[in-house]
């Protein structure tokens, strides 16, 4: 019973790795804006390294879920 | 009605064949329903890719603009990341993009099935991927592509550098992997996960109008799931082209 009980706590705990994701996100998306309103002009440009930045740091957070899942699913 | 959002993910045989098709070494070989969904992924992209461009008008239709589009982009891509040299691997880039786009694309379908949400079906491409650098590296500079490990830094510093690099090199087909799997995963379990509180809602009784909220926020979230289908097929591609440049240049910039 207390190992279920703990599964459940670790994964709630593995979750948190998605405060990281977040502040990432939004610090891609804030610096993208705050360059691009300086420099309209060499915004479009850059969409491929904010796209690739959104990418790789919403995966991070992905990466937390999948410890949760292992926990819940493989253990 | 089953609520269990992971049971989307289950791999089973289908058409009712209950025993295996054949056994390697003692292990059961099924046709499942990720091996159809495989095969409907790759003949349909390439039947659309040949048959899209096979009369070659000079004003294109949409379905050839897409093929060419599709060409073009992925061109691009590899000539950005890797320049001139790198476009030979363009049939290798371009087919894992078409596949994991269209996987992405063919599991957004309702009642279908996700191949990238399963992490054998992504890691044997990444790892595909790493082999291909490897032996790209090896193939172009010899003994010398383990200059790759060793950065341009004073000796002393070059004994903590020097197993970050080979981590960061041998981790790359995990993260590569689990990336494209992680999210299809998590996308997918989201949209049941919200479906289970439509259903949950609509069978509620009195408060079974509430259940229109979740049912846009469904809406919404595929919108979503699309843009991250396609981004994560983009991700993974562009990723081969860096990862291709530094076998092909090690350290020096293109």
């Amino acid at each position: 019973m207390e190992v279920a009980a703990a599964k459940m706590i670790g994964a709630g705990i593995a979750c948190i790795a998605l405060v990281g994701a977040g502040i990432g996100i939004g610090n891609v998306f804030g610096s993208y804006l705050s360059g691009a309103l300086r420099n309209p002009g060499a915004a479009a440009t850059q969409t491929t390294n904010l796209l690739l930045g959104f990418a790789l740091c919403e995966a991070t957070g992905l990466f937390g879920l999948v410890i949760a899942l292992l926990i819940l699913f493989a253990f | 009605m089953n609520l269990n959002p992971m049971e989307q993910f289950a791999v089973k045989p289908i058409f009712g064949m209950d025993k295996p098709l054949l056994s390697i070494a003692g292990h059961p070989i099924y046709f499942t329903n990720q091996a159809l969904l495989m095969g409907i992924v790759a003949v349909a992209s390439a039947l659309f890719l040949t048959f899209a461009v096979k009369p070659n008008r000079l004003v294109p239709t949409r379905g050839q603009s897409m093929a060419e589009m599709s060409y073009e982009f992925v061109a691009n891509m590899i000539h950005s990341a890797t320049g001139e040299d790198g476009l030979k691997f363009f049939p290798f880039v371009f087919t894992l993009f078409i596949f994991v786009l269209c996987s992405n694309f063919f599991g957004m379908v309702p009642g279908s099935f996700t191949v990238t949400s399963q992490i054998a079906v992504t890691f044997a491409l990444a790892s595909l991927v790493i082999l291909t650098v490897i032996v790209t590296g090896f193939a172009k500079h010899g003994i010398g592509f383990l200059k790759l490990f060793v950065p341009h830094a004073p000796w002393y510093l070059l004994i903590l550098l020097i197993p970050i690099e080979l981590i960061s090199f041998l981790t790359r087909p995990i993260s590569l992997s689990v990336r494209l799997f992680a999210n299809m995963l998590a996308g997918h379990t989201m949209l049941a996960v919200f479906g289970g509180f439509v259903v949950a809602l609509g069978t509620a009784g009195a408060l079974a109008p509430l259940a229109i909220a979740p049912m846009l926020l469904i809406v919404a979230i595929m919108l979503l799931e699309l843009l991250v289908a396609f981004l994560q097929a983009y991700v993974f591609a562009i990723l081969t082209c860096i990862y291709l440049n530094e076998a092909l240049h090690l350290h020096d910039h293109h």
